[in-house]
This record gives C-alpha cells, sequence and structure tokens, in this order.
C-alpha cells in the first residue's frame, strides 16, 4: 500500500483496489480524536487546543500510543459553532464542547487514555438539564439529515486518503467505469436537484440547456461567493470538504463534457481558497483530475478565483464578468448563462451547496432522493441557524421540515427568557428574502412555500428574531445593505432602493407620515420592474415582507411615534432605574459621551443626562443588574 | 491624487509590481488576481503600480480604475497595519454590531472606511463574513473574534496597541477616570 499511497492511479480498477484496501488498513480503524478548526470554533481558540492535544498525544509513551491506535484530526466545522471549540472522540462519538487548552491533560488522561467520560465537558441539554455523551444523541444533531454535509467534521479535509475512507470519488469512478454523459444528466434529471443557490433552478434542466447550446468549449463554475449575510454553510462544505466539491463539478463536468471549471471564491473566506487548492492539487497528483482522469478519456480541471468583495458578484451574470478580470455587473437576463456565460460560451453555474450532493445522488440513486423532501424541492438543505436562538450553527434538515421544528427543535428555542425574548420573526433568504412572522412558524420549508409566504430560500441563512428586534430597523439595514451593494448599473436599483432606504430613515427618526407607506410599495413595484438582476428585483422584498407582516410596528412610529422593540435611536431614551443600580459604575466607564453622571460606590446611584445621551446603549449591554431602562 | 492631498504615502518600490506581473500571464483576464496580490503587497493599490499593470495586461488605465474602485478588497489609499472589520451582517446587527462599530470609531477616532493616521489601524464596516454564529463578529486580520462586547473590543483595541512594534507612546483614548477605569477591569475578570 505505501508505494501506492501518493502515485497516480492509472485506472478505474487501480482506484478501487486502493480505496478497499484503504478500508481494511489500520488506518481505518484507528480511534480518532476530531478537533474542529472551523472559523467558529478558531474564533474561540480551537487553535490552541489542537496545539496543546498534538503534544499532550505526543508525548505519551510510544508503546501506550500504539496501543491505543490513536489519531488526533483537524476538521471542518461540525456545525454547532456556539458550542465551540469542539473535541469529538471516534468512533465512540463521545462529544465534548467548550474545550479550553487547560482542559487537555485530563481530557488525555482520563477521556482519551483513561476511557472515561468527562461530565463537565459534556453538552448539557437545557430541557432536561442532563448532559449528554453521544454526538448523535444531542437534540441539535438528532433531528439533522446530513447528505450535503455528511463529511464535514469527521475527517481531515486535507487529507485525501480521509476523503476515500468516507466513500470519496467512488461516484466519480461509478461514472468513468461505464456510465454515458446522458445517463449522469437523466439521473441528475431524475433526482429533481434544485439549486441551492437562491433561485431554486432545476439543476438539471440547466445542464441540459447547456449542452444542447451551440459553440464549445463549454465551462463550468462553482458559484463560492456566499454573499448573503447570515449564511455559512457554503463556507464550510468549502473548508471541511474541499473534495467534496471537486467530486461534484467532475462527475457534472463528464455530463457536460467540458474540461474546464471555475470555483469563485469570497475574498472573505481565505481558508477556503486554502483547502481547495490543497485538495486540487492532491486530486491532480493521484490522477483524479487533470489529464485522463483514472486512466479514462476524460479530462477536467479546475481553477480557482478570488472574488474582490462585491455581493452583487454573487449573481451568476456579474460573477462571470468578473473571473473575466472585468467589472461585476449583471446583464440582461433574456441572454441565457447556459448560452452564452463565460467568455460568451455556454456556461453552467451552481452553487457550492449543488455540487456537493451530487456524488450522493450518483452513488445512491436519483429514486433515492427524490424520495427525500416535499413534491417539488427535492433532497436536504442546509440552514445557517442564527441570531436569537439558542443552538446557533449549521442545521441540514430535510425538505419540508417546520420553522418550528428546525428553531425550536434543532435550535433549542429562543435565546433570552422572558417576553422580550419571545420569537417575533424569521428571516430567510438574505437581501432578497423577508421576515415571517410567528403564525407561519408550522410552514414546511421548501423552495416554494417560502416564496409564496412572500420570502424566499436564498443560500440558506436563517435569523431568528425576538421582541427586542424593531422590523423598521431591520427593513431599513436590509435597504442600507443593497444601496451600499448595487453595482449602479440599474436607475431604479441604485436611486430606488436609496429613496426607500430614506423614506424608512425618516420613519425610524419618527418623521414618518402615512403617506409613507404607500410611496413605499409604489417604489418597491418600480425598483423590482425596472431592475435586471436579482439584487434590485428582490430587494424590495424585506420591506414588502415586515409591511406584510408588521404593519402594526410601521404604524407605532408614524402615529404613536414609538419604537416598540426600543431599537430607534430617535424613539427612545434611557434612563437609570435607581432601585435596581447598585452603583458599580460599569456604566460610567461605558459611556463614551460623558452623559452619566455620579461616584461609583455601593449604595449610590447614577444618572443619565438625556441632551447628553447619544444612545449608543453601552451602558445597558454591560449593566449586570439591568437597571437601565429603554423607553 | 496629488502627493500633497495625501502626505502620508510611503514610496513605491515598483521591483514588488513587477515580481507579481511575473505570476502570471500578460492577459487582461489576470487583472483581479494580479490587484489582488498588489494589495496584499502594499497594503493598497499605488498608482504607479496600476500604471504598470494596465500597461503590461494591456489594459488601459480607466479600466483598471474601474476595477480598482469597484470592488471592496482594492483601496486606493494606504491601509493600517492591523485591519478591524465589523461584521455588519444581519446577524450581527440584530446582535449589536452597531454599538461595536460606534464603539470603535470613538475609541480610534476614525469613521469606518478610514485609517488612523499613523497607519496602525484601518476601520472597516463589512457586510458578513459568514461567522454568524458567534455574532457580533470582527475580524482583525484574519483572525475573528467572536460573541463580542463593548468590554472585549476595548480590549482588543489595547491589545492590539501594544502588540504593534514598541509604538507604545500612542495611548488610545480612553474618556475615563481612575474608578471608571477600575469598573471596567473589574467587569473584565
Amino acid at each position: 500500500m505505501a508505494e501506492t499511497a501518493q502515485a497516480r492511479f492509472a485506472s478505474v480498477e487501480a482506484f478501487l483496489r486502493h480505496a478497499a484496501l484503504l478500508k481494511t488498513s489500520p488506518e481505518a480503524t484507528q480511534r480518532r480524536v476530531l478537533v474542529c478548526l472551523g472559523t467558529g470554533c478558531m474564533a474561540s481558540g480551537a487553535r490552541e487546543v489542537a496545539a496543546a492535544l498534538e503534544r499532550a498525544l505526543a508525548a505519551l509513551p510510544a508503546e501506550r500510543r500504539v496501543a491505543l491506535n490513536l489519531c488526533m484530526k483537524k476538521t471542518g466545522c461540525h456545525g454547532f459553532c456556539e458550542k465551540g471549540p469542539l473535541v469529538v472522540l471516534w468512533p465512540e462519538a463521545t462529544f465534548y464542547k467548550g474545550v479550553k487548552p487547560k482542559d487537555v491533560p485530563e481530557l488525555v488522561e482520563r477521556g482519551i487514555v483513561g476511557g472515561e467520560v468527562i461530565e463537565r465537558l459534556l453538552y448539557v441539554d437545557p430541557k432536561t438539564g442532563k448532559p449528554v455523551e453521544k454526538y448523535g444523541a444531542i437534540d441539535f444533531y438528532a433531528r439533522q439529515t446530513r447528505i450535503a454535509m455528511r463529511n464535514i467534521g469527521l475527517m481531515d479535509p486535507a487529507n485525501l486518503d480521509d476523503y476515500l475512507l468516507r466513500d470519496g470519488y467512488q461516484a466519480l469512478a461509478k461514472v468513468l467505469a461505464g456510465w454515458s454523459p446522458e445517463q449522469v444528466l437523466k439521473e441528475i434529471e431524475q433526482a429533481k436537484l434544485r439549486g441551492r443557490g437562491g433561485g431554486g433552478f432545476d439543476a438539471g434542466r440547466k445542464w441540459r440547456s447547456c449542452k444542447s447550446a451551440k459553440g464549445t468549449p463549454r465551462y463550468l463554475i462553482c458559484n463560492g461567493d456566499e454573499g448573503d449575510p447570515g449564511a455559512f454553510m457554503d463556507r464550510s462544505l468549502m473548508e471541511g470538504d474541499p473534495h467534496g466539491v471537486i467530486e461534484g463539478m467532475a462527475i457534472a463536468a463528464f455530463a457536460l463534457e467540458t474540461r474546464e471549471g471555475t470555483i469563485y471564491v469570497r475574498q472573505e473566506y481565505p481558508l477556503a481558497v486554502e483547502h481547495l487548492e490543497r485538495a486540487i492539487a492532491d486530486a491532480r497528483a493521484r490522477g483524479l483530475l487533470g489529464e485522463r482522469i483514472l486512466g479514462t478519456d476524460f479530462s477536467f480541471d479546475i481553477q480557482i478565483a478570488r472574488g474582490g468583495g462585491a455581493f452583487v458578484c454573487g449573481e451568476s451574470s456579474a460573477l462571470m464578468r468578473s473571473v473575466e478580470g472585468k467589472v461585476g455587473e449583471p446583464r440582461a437576463k433574456y441572454v441565457h448563462a447556459t448560452d452564452k456565460g463565460l467568455w460568451d460560451k455556454p456556461t453552467v453555474l451552481n452553487n457550492v451547496e449543488t455540487f456537493v450532493n451530487v456524488p450522493r445522488i450518483v452513488e445512491k440513486g436519483a429514486a433515492w432522493y427524490a424520495s427525500i423532501g416535499t413534491a417539488r424541492s427535492k433532497g436536504t438543505k442546509a440552514f445557517a441557524l442564527t441570531g436569537k436562538v439558542k443552538n446557533t450553527g449549521l442545521v441540514e434538515v430535510e425538505m419540508g421540515t417546520s420553522l418550528r421544528e428546525i428553531i425550536f427543535g434543532a435550535g433549542g428555542g429562543m435565546l433570552v427568557d422572558g417576553p422580550k425574548g419571545a420569537f417575533k420573526a424569521v428571516q430567510t433568504g438574505g437581501p432578497s428574502g423577508g421576515c415571517l412572522p410567528e403564525s407561519l412558524l408550522d410552514l414546511p420549508v421548501d423552495f416554494d412555500s417560502l416564496t409564496d409566504a412572500g420570502s424566499m430560500m436564498g443560500s440558506g441563512g436563517m435569523i431568528v428574531m425576538d421582541h427586542s428586534t424593531c422590523m423598521v430597523d431591520v427593513a431599513r439595514y436590509f435597504l442600507s445593505f443593497l444601496t451600499d451593494e448595487s453595482c449602479g448599473k440599474c436607475v431604479p436599483c441604485r436611486e430606488g432602493l436609496y429613496q426607500m432606504y430614506r423614506i424608512l430613515s425618516r420613519i425610524a427618526e419618527g418623521q414618518g407620515t402615512e403617506a409613507d407607506l404607500a410611496k413605499i410599495e409604489d417604489l418597491s413595484q418600480a425598483v423590482a420592474v425596472g431592475s435586471l438582476c436579482a439584487l434590485g428585483k428582490s430587494g424590495p422584498t424585506p420591506v414588502l415582507s415586515t409591511l406584510r407582516y408588521f404593519r402594526h410596528e410601521y404604524e407605532a412610529h408614524i402615529k404613536e411615534k414609538r419604537c416598540p422593540a426600543g431599537v430607534c435611536k430617535a424613539l427612545i431614551t434611557y434612563s437609570i432605574d435607581t432601585s435596581a443600580c447598585d452603583g458599580c459604575g460599569a456604566c460610567l466607564a461605558a459611556c463614551a459621551s460623558d452623559a452619566i453622571t455620579g461616584t461609583p460606590k455601593k449604595g449610590e446611584t447614577f444618572q443619565i443626562n438625556t441632551l447628553q445621551c447619544d444612545k449608543c446603549g453601552a451602558c445597558a449591554a454591560v449593566c449586570k443588574r439591568g437597571a437601565v431602562a429603554i423607553s | 491624487m496629488s502627493a500633497q492631498s495625501q502626505p502620508q504615502f510611503p514610496p513605491v518600490d515598483l521591483a514588488a509590481t513587477e515580481a507579481i506581473l511575473a505570476r502570471y500571464a500578460a492577459e487582461p483576464k489576470h487583472l483581479i488576481s494580479v490587484l489582488q496580490d498588489l494589495q496584499l503587497h502594499y497594503r493598497y493599490l499605488p498608482r504607479e503600480a496600476l500604471e504598470r499593470v494596465g500597461a503590461a495586461l494591456g489594459v488601459p488605465l480607466a479600466k483598471v480604475y474601474g476595477v480598482a474602485t469597484f470592488y471592496k478588497a482594492f483601496s486606493l489609499t494606504p491601509r493600517g497595519e492591523k485591519i478591524l472589520r465589523v461584521c455588519t451582517g444581519t446577524a450581527c446587527h440584530i446582535r449589536g454590531a452597531p454599538l461595536i462599530l460606534s464603539e470603535l470609531q470613538s475609541r480610534l477616532k476614525i469613521a469606518a472606511g478610514e485609517t488612523t493616521p499613523d497607519l496602525r489601524f484601518s476601520l472597516e464596516a463589512v457586510n458578513c463574513v459568514g461567522a454568524c454564529a458567534l455574532a457580533p463578529v470582527v475580524m482583525e486580520n484574519d483572525t475573528a473574534h467572536g460573541n463580542l462586547s463593548v468590554t472585549k473590543v476595548r480590549r482588543l483595541v489595547r491589545s492590539g496597541a501594544a502588540g504593534s512594534r514598541g509604538r507604545g507612546s500612542a495611548e488610545l483614548p480612553r474618556p475615563d477616570d481612575s474608578p471608571a477605569k477600575k469598573a471596567e477591569e473589574s467587569e473584565e475578570s
């Protein structure tokens, strides 16, 4: 095995032999210490934990190490970012959360060598108050169906053999062993796979129309420009399972009979670029990419294009201009990218999550995939669950799962107790989507149901809001985002969204009139009709959805000059509740505008000078006794 | 863009530009990649370098400027050693990003998009860095700091000030007196 380990696979048979051999090798039966090095866990100090674990394991006596048959793996994102840094022992599936470097000696001595379970590092179920030992028994994971994210967190993304151990490249080998491109196309069509990037366009249909378009070469692009605020599943996929993306693209390229692929990665995701580059180089070295893949006549290679930090480049035609080295402006959609895309050649562009589903469909069959999900949306969808919810992180569930199940099941419910912390809305679909109210919590989530409800699936961001979030402010936030990101090509988008932003700002400042609401609705229509791309076309959606479901909040701002959530600065005042204040002085230190007076001393209280107060909220954020009142 | 109006521009060593150009074929399609490498090296895009790139790749200077000003990754003025990117994505917004941003603005005495005169800090408000589960988030160059509060942000600025090449004389502004400082520190511990 050693001699073939780094060699190119000369044929499909040679590859299958190696993969089978690998499964019976000592590597396959090793116990694994899986340390999450996803972005979330790294921000919580996972790098230090991994280094401490490496040292502690290396310090074990050699014979002890052999007897333990142990290896440590730095993995991609486990998805449960809230609880990081995460360490999982495999195959026993013991799940430790919030691990600090100082916990490592005990973790190695008792947990790994001693085989005990360290209770204080276990996840505690907030419903029962009891610690949960196993990965799969934690509600957050137990309620998920992972197809796209099947590998993330369970292997080292930088290790090709790890991917092979998880049946990686088996689907590509299966296709190359005797399928025709037409057969692959049919399989994807029958699986009814829809694009995960936003619109939910039928992937099989897209591939078919590209293939029947005139002109060669054809191009294949993977859209990794995940720009929707509140979405990070593509980042986790690119960082945690780069070979999954590559294999999906290779199968698509085989179906489309193209030899050139591009992965366009956001500028903000340097780790994704690093992992993809490494994976591409490894796949090339082993004959899984490049000339004559696995000794067959099929050749395909992938290059990486880094984005320049422009949201509009997530739009397919703008992205293609950017790959060409130009300014990323979208173009009219009556020319389809499948006819004239990159360099004016037929092009297929799909999102990261879409490609990652492809190998699984080939492996397990279209019928299997089509049996999951709802009538018109098949398979699963990964959601980035964030905001005011207990378990923030990545959740992959079957299409048709209700919002309630996602937020209160896997998500564990609302973050803050009390009336302020109660559920108010969930925002889906990013700046093209909308806010859905409590009455729609039982909505089964799929592409069509979300659109019908006035929102959209988008790339899968799901931001939960409670009663401390002002819906006028949220709508204004999205307009500010979009006016900032509009490329400026279409006047209705560039100027219309800006005027809407001004009107909403007026309302938030208590200067709004009832006529403003009608003006917003008028402008929304003009912007939607007069813009070329989805940024403008669906730009008014966040405003329209909040007007549809939360009109009373707009009216409170306009008629009563009141912000019910206590967010809009012009309509609120801060004061200190002297009965709750203990004179600690934290607010005094926090105030940047010298608006707080008093002496820090037990028994003393503080006052806020409302004239000087700039309502930044710093005092309320630092007060441990909740003595800063907003009215 | 005259030298008088931007006195802090350092002299430009074009050897680095040549080295970067040598990595790519002389085709217009590599423009963005070249500019990204330049930005990484100089921490901005010097006019002299842009002129050279335009000539080398066969792209008119106007088009080069078009691209350089379209994408947020590029800056025509020097950026600081430490770039603090305050995430203002939706999840961060509802978990307090505006407060984090205003705190950094008042501590660094610059607005978002600006750089301190000593070129130590640049402050940016960015749209979602993709670490939403840890909202609110600030990126310090490539390192993410999550679950931030006003006090954690102050610590971040202070450690940045202490850590940057021993220029400790330039204390960061603190609008406080000693009892308040004590109160703040007791809260941090």
